[in-house]
């Protein structure tokens, strides 16, 4: 496998599915971040045969984990400290997202009223659901499957 | 301080105590004739809805306030490309209360985030218009005594119907409400409600094509319009038309203390041979929808009539 060297503090998002991590990227909005970002394609995995893996050098709390819940709460997140795991977060969906995803519903009055915060509450924890506040169209994208 | 957003941000017990309230108005119009005097409510339209707006201006006046706001958004400050948050927190300045109608889905509780008074949607869109759905409820206890252990049909467009989908969520609320679903295959209710509504709840209901196969069964008939524009090829629409239309014969086959209801306007979908048959209630509808918002705006005013 390729090498890529450790991290002394920082995030380590594993099992990413294999061709999620930019999604991911975007998501954490690692772009607009200096932090050294290490993105790992296609590594083998005897659980999952190909996944992808994100190394984010920054302290944990500069991220928003929130939103790796609700994009696949499969993903393991592992926190590093001195160059050594010291904890496993578990993810779970949040109740509320703010600003993460866009209402696509063009009767939503997020659609004209620019300065709103993009608002969705979790509808059915069961489902996956999400709704916009305003409207409560459910959220559609690729990335979530439709659900 | 309360707003009204969807006609389920009230509980059962909330909603009969608000019922409760419009049947004595009802009763007993001198007792609130200067409940509200004083008190000023805004009516905020940023599209036409003349119904909406003189039922909610009619209900102010009632209770002794008086009435201010804009019918439509070109004579509005919007015009000018002011938010929805702006315009609350200066109309917060000038009345007590606000009815707001707008054709964009979620402006009302955009402004309720941002308001000093309380504000109630008089319709966003296809999304809510609570009043209504209370108007109808009102309508229903009123002439048949109860919600409960009831046979609703619905007819017509039950696939675009905002007033439907929301009397559904609304009734499934009450034990043993029957509802018989009675539209064009083309204008079935969506599976939102069947699913998550109407199965979810375990509620009895079928769905039929013909309204005469459904009439004898049924306490209520809640009438809708079914658009040309909502067919997929003319020719459907003309085999289809004629079954959602009532009238004289149709309505033999009701029970004689069935009750017709309609949001209104009503277009061909109910004949008006029929307005004078004791069972026809739309017009009786519109006069409860009076009573609701007063007793609404006395709810959200927080006045109380000895």
């Amino acid at each position: 496998m390729l090498n890529v060297g450790q991290l002394n503090e920082g995030v380590v998002l594993d099992h990413i599915q294999a061709g999620k991590a930019m999604d991911i990227y975007k998501y954490l909005k690692l772009d607009k971040m200096d932090s050294c970002v290490a993105i790992i394609k296609n590594a083998r995995s005897n659980k999952m045969g190909k996944k992808d893996i994100i190394k984010i050098e920054c302290p944990i709390e500069e991220l928003n984990l929130d939103v790796l819940g609700f994009v696949d709460h499969n993903i393991t997140v592992n926190i590093i400290q001195d160059a050594e795991i010291v904890q496993k977060k578990d993810l779970t969906l949040p109740k509320q997202l703010v600003n993460i995803i866009r209402c696509k519903n063009p009767r939503c009055i997020s659609s004209i009223e620019q300065e709103l915060e993009q608002i969705f509450f979790l509808a059915d924890e069961e489902k996956e659901v999400y709704r916009c506040k305003y409207c409560e169209e459910k959220y559609r994208s690729s990335a979530k499957n439709n659900k | 301080m309360r707003h009204v957003m969807s006609p389920l941000d009230f509980s059962v017990e909330e909603l009969g105590q608000i019922l409760d309230l419009a049947s004595d108005i009802e009763a007993n119009p001198q007792k609130y004739a200067h409940a509200c005097a004083g008190r000023k409510l805004a009516t905020l339209f940023y599209e036409p809805s003349t119904r909406t707006r003189l039922s909610f201006e009619a209900a102010m006046l009632n209770l002794g306030g008086s009435v201010l706001g804009f019918s439509s958004a070109d004579s509005s400050s919007a015009a000018k490309g002011e938010s929805v948050s702006d315009t609350i927190r200066v109309i917060s300045c000038y009345a007590d209360i606000a009815a707001m109608r707008h054709p964009k889905e979620g402006a009302p509780l955009v402004a309720s985030m941002k308001s000093g008074i309380p504000v109630i949607n008089a319709g966003d869109g296809g999304h809510q218009h609570p009043t209504q759905t209370m108007t109808d409820l009102l309508t229903i206890r009123s002439l048949k005594g109860r919600l409960d252990n009831i046979t609703v049909g619905i007819c017509g467009d039950l696939k675009f119907g905002r007033t439907v989908h929301s009397l559904i969520e609304a009734m499934v609320r009450y034990p043993n409400v029957r509802f018989v679903l009675i539209s064009p295959e083309e204008l079935r209710i969506p599976d939102y409600v069947r699913d998550d509504v109407l199965r979810k709840n375990n509620q009895d209901f079928k769905e039929v094509t013909r309204l005469e196969d459904a009439l004898p069964e049924l306490d209520i008939l809640y009438m809708t319009r079914v658009q040309k524009e909502r067919f997929f090829n003319e020719e459907d629409y003309v085999r289809m038309k004629d079954f959602y239309i009532l009238d004289k014969q149709k309505l033999t086959l009701a029970k004689p203390d069935m009750m017709v209801l309609h949001p209104l306007p009503r277009v061909n979908e109910i004949s008006v041979e029929i307005d004078d048959d004791p069972r026809a209630a739309y017009f009786r509808q519109a006069q409860y929808g009076v009573y609701v918002r007063m007793a609404l705006i006395l709810t959200l005013l927080e006045v109380k009539v000895c």
